[in-house]
């Protein structure tokens, strides 16, 4: 029985050894020194002062800028991209439900090969170059393309309707990119759904539309706020799509923080939109931790048996 | 049982048709037109193979795509041992242990940018030269929990009873692990393998931050190529890539499936 259960400390401590390394390595360490570098000043010629005294400049320049006189007054540059990242993963978030969801509920509907075919079918794309994957949409929504010119043609009036290099080609990219992760959760929370509840809801003469939202989206909430969650969160920090089919003035912060360290040569403003961005990201992780306390305690009193 | 008919809701059929043939349409019309004779990529002419001899042709590519294969090379065989190592530790209960497979899934949440910028402070501030090394050492980090999840799932599914009865027979723990535990779990290991190398193959982000002059990989190639213009040559590699994509995570899902029936 021993080789079962449990396992000596020190076997365990061996093999959990690379991967502590790795993670400490790869991940600890250089967010520990971009946190560092994120308090120092800036050097004139990139890179920081590694002897200067700690200081806040670079998370007080986030929201605000000095004038000739050395008083502070409010930026918007950064804040701007900020809620305009915020903005765009939100609504890619609700596009990807108002989409995910439909297509969650009718692949419960189908036989257990179909099934299989389509979660690989809706997997595939996800894993197939994202760079690559932006790229083609670049391709369908350039200007003379054969969408923008049918655009055109029906609604001549508009006076040349672009479809490239603005918010909409972003929110199409991003929901093309983050959908199945919408998809797969809600999938596998309705396929444990008890279908004798939603019966009984018809038995009691609910409509298809009642048993919808009072039965069925409740009992799979679990599903949509962990898909939520994984849209959500790489969307904020998307890089790739706003670089492709964004324009100059559709900069998310994922593309603030690459110019700090590119053309910009700001180390300490792009460690402090670096923890900015995560620390955001913190708050819907914590979010969800409590969500889902809360949903696992309520299926405990017995909402959901 | 429940008859089927409750399960279906108007308008989720057409939806779900929609959405396939949204997530499909960029991927047929990038392959329709890598065969587009014409340079304009936007006019069809006729049927070519055109650009796959130019990009075959084409020394940047040849090296790019032959850096490419040697980073995603080592990186799986490095992200795939040390997620086998982590499995077999997790696979067993112990205090803190789902904090452990927490941390070993961070690297799926953290937004990419930023370990990026991050792992290039840290080669900076190291001193260590940006190159294919950086690159591999960089990419291991992503790949593991690609590899760990499938292997995880496996060790997770299978009947513990197997391991009891080769212990019962007077095996030793090693000899347990050698000789009904790694087979059992081949097909899972296999499987993480073709993940971590179809990630590492396709990375951009971290590549395109780590990897210095002269180390260019393909992701890094297509998209200094598309900012200096569509052409059929990106249509054709980019084809290519995804193909080899495709074809591969078809392939670990195979894996998968075969490892589930074998060990039930």
């Amino acid at each position: 029985m021993s080789t079962i259960g449990s396992q000596p400390v020190i076997r365990r401590l061996l093999l959990l050894g690379p991967v502590g390394f790795t993670l400490l390595g790869l991940i600890l360490i250089p967010l520990a020194i971009m946190g560092y570098i994120s308090f120092l000043p800036r050097n004139l010629y990139g890179g920081v002062d590694w002897q200067a005294d700690w200081q806040w400049h670079s998370y007080v320049q986030l929201f605000f800028q000095e004038d000739f006189d050395g008083n502070l007054e409010l930026n918007w540059v950064y804040a701007q991209a900020l809620l305009r990242s915020l903005a765009q993963a939100g609504g890619t978030t609700l596009l990807c439900f108002a989409f995910g969801f439909p297509v969650a509920l009718w692949m419960t509907s189908l036989s257990e090969r179909s099934r299989n075919l389509m979660v690989l079918l809706i997997t595939i794309p996800f894993w197939t170059n994202l760079l690559i994957r932006n790229y083609a949409w670049l391709i369908i929504l350039r200007e003379n393309g054969w969408l923008a010119q049918a655009v055109n043609g029906l609604f001549p009036q508009a006076g040349g309707i672009t479809l490239l290099y603005n918010d909409f080609a972003v929110s199409v990219g991003l929901v093309y990119s983050f959908l199945p992760f919408m998809i797969l959760p809600i999938y596998s929370t309705l396929e444990k759904l008890d279908w004798r509840l939603v019966e009984a809801a018809y038995d009691l003469g609910a409509t298809r539309w009642l048993a919808l939202r009072r039965v069925i989206l409740p009992l799979t909430m679990p599903g949509v706020v962990a898909g939520a969650l994984l849209v959500f969160v790489p969307s904020l920090g998307a890089y790739i799509t706003p670089a492709l089919l964004g324009g100059g003035k559709t900069l998310m912060v994922g593309n603030l923080i690459q110019q700090q360290f590119g053309t910009a040569r700001n180390w300490p403003l792009g460690g402090s939109l670096s923890f900015l961005l995560l620390g955001i990201m913190l708050l819907a992780l914590i979010l969800f931790a409590l969500y889902s306390r809360k949903a696992a305690k309520s299926m405990h009193r017995g909402v959901g048996a | 049982m429940i008859a089927q008919h409750l399960k279906k809701l108007p308008l989720t059929r057409e939806t779900s048709l929609l959405v396939l043939a949204y997530l499909y349409l960029p991927i047929f019309v990038l392959i329709g037109y890598s065969f587009n004779a014409n340079r304009s990529a936007t006019v069809w002419t006729e049927f070519s193979f055109a650009w796959y001899e130019r990009i075959i042709n084409n020394p940047s590519i040849q090296v790019a795509a032959l850096n490419s294969l040697v980073v995603a090379s080592i990186a799986t065989v490095l992200s795939t041992s040390i997620a086998l190592l982590a499995a077999l530790a997790t696979s067993r209960p112990f205090y803190g242990r789902r904090m452990v497979e927490g941390s070993i899934n961070l690297p799926l949440l953290l937004p990419e940018i930023v370990i990026a910028v991050a792992t290039l402070l840290l080669f900076m501030s190291l001193g260590i030269k940006l190159g294919l090394v950086t690159v591999t050492i960089a990419h291991v980090g992503f790949c593991i929990p690609f590899a760990y999840l499938p292997i995880r799932a496996r060790l997770n599914d299978m009947d513990k009873r197997l391991l009891e009865a080769a212990g019962d027979l007077y095996a030793n723990p090693y000899q347990v692990f050698r000789r009904v535990t790694l087979p059992l779990l081949w097909p899972a290991v296999l499987s993480g393998a073709v993940l971590a190398f179809v990630v590492s193959l396709d990375d951009f982000i971290m590549t395109f931050f780590v990897a210095g002059p002269g180390s260019t990989t393909l992701p890094v190639y297509i998209f200094s190529a598309i900012r200096a213009g569509v052409t059929p040559e990106i249509n054709a590699i980019s084809t290519v890539m995804l193909v080899v994509s495709i074809v591969l995570v078809v392939l670990s899902y195979w894996l998968g499936q075969r490892g589930r029936s074998k060990a039930n």
